[in-house]
């Protein structure tokens, strides 16, 4: 087993400002980032705040951005870095900060009650529900998703853009929307709600510009944007504004 | 005079996993005013840690299944110490806990004609664990999370608020529990909880005549655990603290396999599901151990050589069933026992492959997130190679004392217990699988008789004084006064060096295999622990300060592990999760008899205690003869393995 002396830099500090704190620490095999963090913690700043839960990449606590980089901690391995590189560690960027590495990520809970629930089909009682796995699997990718927010973090649609939060749900929740809508079951439309329409419409689907930096960093390798975005857009353009469907719909109802 | 923020609820849940919200859903339907309080975000809770299954007899994947065959397996899991009565309604109800998820969004694999598809796992007798891959625990939990934000959906539309009837407090920890009057003195009815917000620091009172534990389990007082820094024994302290006492505190389950490297992984778990499709263990020398280690008890039930086993996964009722899907205490003691006799692997532990066992894509494709935590953590591509798996500290049996029908904790009007926080279900030994059912129907019911509770009489609601608010602000300070102004006894502790320092002393003297020195030795160490915990400083302030949080956790830790030390000693024979190598054998004399753990002196201040004493007092008792309908479920010759003498003729 082989250990070395890592440099790092933390960003230190709170709502009022801050900066990056330099620390030397004891790296050993096989570590990830997460165990170098808890280590300074351990021995050089006892009150550095991180936040975190599984350390095996299943919970989506602990993302922040490593060398500017959108990542879970607990799934970063020290070996993809060089020996000699400074490493730096900073708040999601996306987010205001509560204190050191800990960032208010409120926003996204507040998204999260924006989207319409589940609707039951009416008149299937609980365990009548029939679905074919084909028919799931589309939705059940979707479900993977751990909510790191990893990818609400490097959306540049909010990422530069503080303004466009009210109206953008961001990656995640386009990517809920897409997955009830998917869902073999869901009877929102027996029940009045169009979830395509709502996409465009409450959520801001139309300011997705597809260029993908949501699936890169999902830890969940998710396609994002290829499965659930595009597929949305593709479907809302089909129903409502795509000029050559209206301009069909027009001609062949015209009298004869 | 305080001056702590004061709110009043129906129903305050203190943890928000599975058990939690489930209650929360529940108490929220029944009209409670219902208030979620947890330590992390709103969906992190460890729930989602679970990856294997929800275990309930729906019959889709084999017609025999029924509740009479899960209530059997499970007793046998749990060789036969299981509150039996909890063991029925959670055979019987887990049905319907499944199948309502489904009418909350909850996408579970599918059989080929559309239904949720059963997986095998250990001690069950036929498939029955409802999954998603090998993330279920996930799939669990954003379904809960994803009905709680549906109702506030719904109480947003009638009354403009969201959180009128229903809120999560994220991010806050209870410290005690607030009594009227205050425990010890009288009935100690309960009157709310004593919290305080993570990122500010700020104290606050949540008052409440019902509250609800789902806090989970204890597994951070240990070195090797798949548990995470949330599992420190809250709940289980709460209890104790308010005069609750905990029962079967000595059975604490490790997990056949964890992941044993690299080190910084260490404990990390590898779900069972792996051994339920195919998996299997070998030792150094190539062999399938499992076939030397079939108990007598399980002798029928297990194939003795590897074609009958393997013919087992196409033909079930022909053939028995690998002994690698023996339950879990069994399995870990096995692989305990062949890395002691030098048949280990390079890592001290064992071979788990799959890979000689099922083509690459079928891997990849039934346990995703296995292929990738060893690919990213480990190197390892198991699709190609086999992992190394050691046991790792995953779940305590042990728990608050509950009434089963209702889960109303023992001796305090108004608590309830759910979940890993309850004990009793599970007997000595967990059944997987069992967990997920467990927090469903157990978090429903403490939910739905917490709300009833709440709604009685409600004119006469609990006071709450300010003497113990100013108690509790007084004692989750007192960490900040420690650096100041050095305390008689020594220096300033460092809570994070006390916390490692207990975790070996659990790992190393009260863990798997136990004997009576050991177990004497960890007491005198944690009594030593406990005093310079006293003196656990932290610097900076109460804005999100883990230090502090840690320092704060280490009193719970402490009391738990002391139960779990104290129980295990008293306990002078093997079964499920207690194994003493000094009584190996299972006595039949043991199977009545329950240890509960009490607080023993109630008027002292948890830290000011003579360091020397112990804190912990146990009492014996005899639990209810199993109901005749549910013996006469077992063969005679079975339950002449279990049951005394004048059991089996009573």
């Amino acid at each position: 087993m082989s250990s070395y002396e890592a440099r790092f830099q933390v960003w230190r500090g709170d709502a009022q400002g801050g900066g990056l704190a330099d620390f030397a620490v004891e790296v050993h095999d096989g570590e990830v980032v997460l165990d170098i963090v808890h280590r300074i913690q351990a021995t050089q700043a006892p009150d550095l705040a991180v936040r975190w839960n599984c350390k095996a990449g299943k919970c989506g606590s602990c993302s922040a951005e490593i060398n500017g980089r959108p990542r879970l901690l607990c799934m970063t391995r020290m070996s993809v870095f060089d020996r000699t590189e400074t490493i730096t560690v900073t708040p999601l960027r996306a987010f205001p900060v509560v204190r050191d590495l800990v960032t208010d990520v409120g926003f996204n809970y507040t998204k999260a009650r924006e989207i319409p629930a589940f609707v039951p089909p009416s008149g299937v009682a609980p365990g009548e529900y029939r679905m074919l796995q084909e028919d799931v699997d589309r939705s059940q990718e979707f479900r993977k998703c751990i909510e790191c927010f990893l990818c609400q973090d490097t959306c540049h649609v909010v990422r530069d853009h503080e303004e466009n939060k009210t109206a953008f749900a961001g990656p995640r929740f386009l990517m809920r929307v897409a997955e009830l809508d998917m869902h073999p079951l869901d009877a929102a439309e027996e029940a009045g709600l169009d979830r395509r329409r709502t996409a465009q419409d409450e959520h801001g689907l139309g300011y997705c510009n597809i260029t993908k930096c949501c699936t890169e960093v999902c830890p969940e390798g998710i396609r994002i944007t290829d499965n659930a975005l595009i597929p949305m857009k593709e479907r809302v353009v089909d129903r409502t504004y795509d000029p050559l469907v209206w301009l069909g719909s027009k001609i062949r109802r015209r009298p004869s | 005079m305080s001056v702590v923020d004061r709110q009043e609820w129906d129903v305050v849940v203190v943890g928000a996993g599975g058990a939690g919200l489930r209650a929360a859903i529940e108490a929220r339907e029944r009209g409670a005013r219902t208030a979620v309080i947890c330590k992390s975000l709103f969906g992190k809770a460890h729930t989602v840690m679970a990856e294997g299954g929800i275990a309930a007899a729906m019959a889709n994947a084999n017609e025999h299944d029924g509740w009479q065959v899960h209530f059997r397996d499970t007793l046998r899991g749990g060789k036969f110490l299981n509150q039996w009565r909890m063991a029925e309604l959670h055979a019987q109800e887990a049905p319907e806990r499944v199948w309502e998820l489904e009418t909350w969004g909850a996408l579970f694999d599918r059989t080929a004609d559309g239904r949720i598809a059963q997986r095998n796992f250990g001690g069950h007798e036929y498939p029955r664990l409802a999954h998603v891959g090998d993330r279920t625990g996930l799939e669990l939990i954003r379904t809960l999370q994803q009905k709680i934000v549906s109702l506030q959906q719904e109480d947003h539309r009638e009354t403009g608020d969201h959180e009128s009837r229903l809120k999560v407090f994220q991010e806050c920890t209870v410290t005690r529990i607030l009594q009227d009057p205050p425990f010890p003195g009288g009935a100690g009815r309960v009157g709310g909880v004593f919290a305080y917000e993570r990122e500010s620091g700020r104290f606050f009172v949540l008052q409440a005549p019902s509250v609800v534990l789902a806090t989970g389990g204890i597994g951070k007082s240990f070195k090797v655990t798949s548990n995470s820094w949330e599992y420190t024994g809250d709940g289980h302290a709460l209890a104790l603290l308010a005069g609750a006492p905990l029962l079967n505190m000595e059975f604490v389950q490790f997990h056949p396999t964890g992941m044993v490297w690299p080190p910084s992984v260490k404990g990390i778990l590898v779900t069972e599901s792996v051994r339920g499709d195919g998996g299997v263990l070998r030792n150094s020398e190539g062999r399938r151990f499992m076939f030397d280690y079939i108990p007598d008890v399980f002798r029928e039930k297990y194939a003795p050589t590897e074609e009958e086993a393997d013919r087992w996964y196409d033909d079930p009722d022909r053939n028995r069933r690998p002994p690698e899907l023996l339950p879990r205490d069994e399995v870990a003691r096995a692989i305990n026992a062949e890395v002691k006799a030098g048949r280990g692997s390079p890592h001290g532990g064992v071979f788990l492959d799959v890979s000689t066992r099922m083509p690459a894509e079928v891997v990849r494709r039934r346990l995703p997130s296995m292929y990738h935590q060893f690919k990213e953590l480990a190197d390892v591509d198991i699709t190609a190679e086999a992992m190394e798996v050691g046991p790792t500290c995953h779940y305590v049996m042990g728990g608050v004392a509950v009434d089963s029908d209702t889960a109303a904790a023992r001796g305090v009007p108004g608590l309830f217990a759910a979940g890993e926080v309850a004990g009793g279900m599970h007997g000595s030994n967990r059944l997987g699988g069992n967990s997920l059912s467990d927090l469903l129907v157990f978090g429903r019911r403490a939910g739905r008789h917490a709300a009833a509770y709440a709604a009685g009489p409600s004119a006469d609601r609990p006071a709450v004084d300010d003497v113990q608010v100013d108690a509790a602000a007084a004692e989750a300070l007192r960490p900040f006064s420690a650096e100041a102004g050095e305390p008689a006894g020594g220096p300033p502790e460092n809570p994070y060096t006390l916390h490692q320092e207990l975790q070996q002393t659990m790992n190393d003297l009260v863990g798997i295999i136990r004997r009576e020195a050991e177990m004497e030795q960890a007491l005198e160490r944690l009594a030593a622990l406990r005093a310079r915990a006293r003196r656990a400083g932290v610097e900076g302030h109460r804005q999100f300060n883990p230090g502090w949080h840690l320092a704060l956790d280490l009193r719970n830790m402490l009391l738990v592990s002391e139960c779990v030390a104290r129980a295990a000693l008293e306990r002078t024979e093997s079964r499920g999760g207690h194994t003493r190598e000094d009584h190996p054998a299972m006595d039949r004399a043991w199977r009545r008899i329950n240890l509960l753990c009490w607080l023993a002196d109630p008027a002292g201040d948890p830290a000011a205690t003579d360091p020397e004493r112990g804190r912990i007092a146990l009492s014996r008792e005899n639990t209810d003869p199993v109901r005749p309908d549910l013996l006469a479920l077992f063969e005679k010759e079975e339950l002449v393995k279990y049951l005394a003498e004048e059991e089996l003729y009573e």
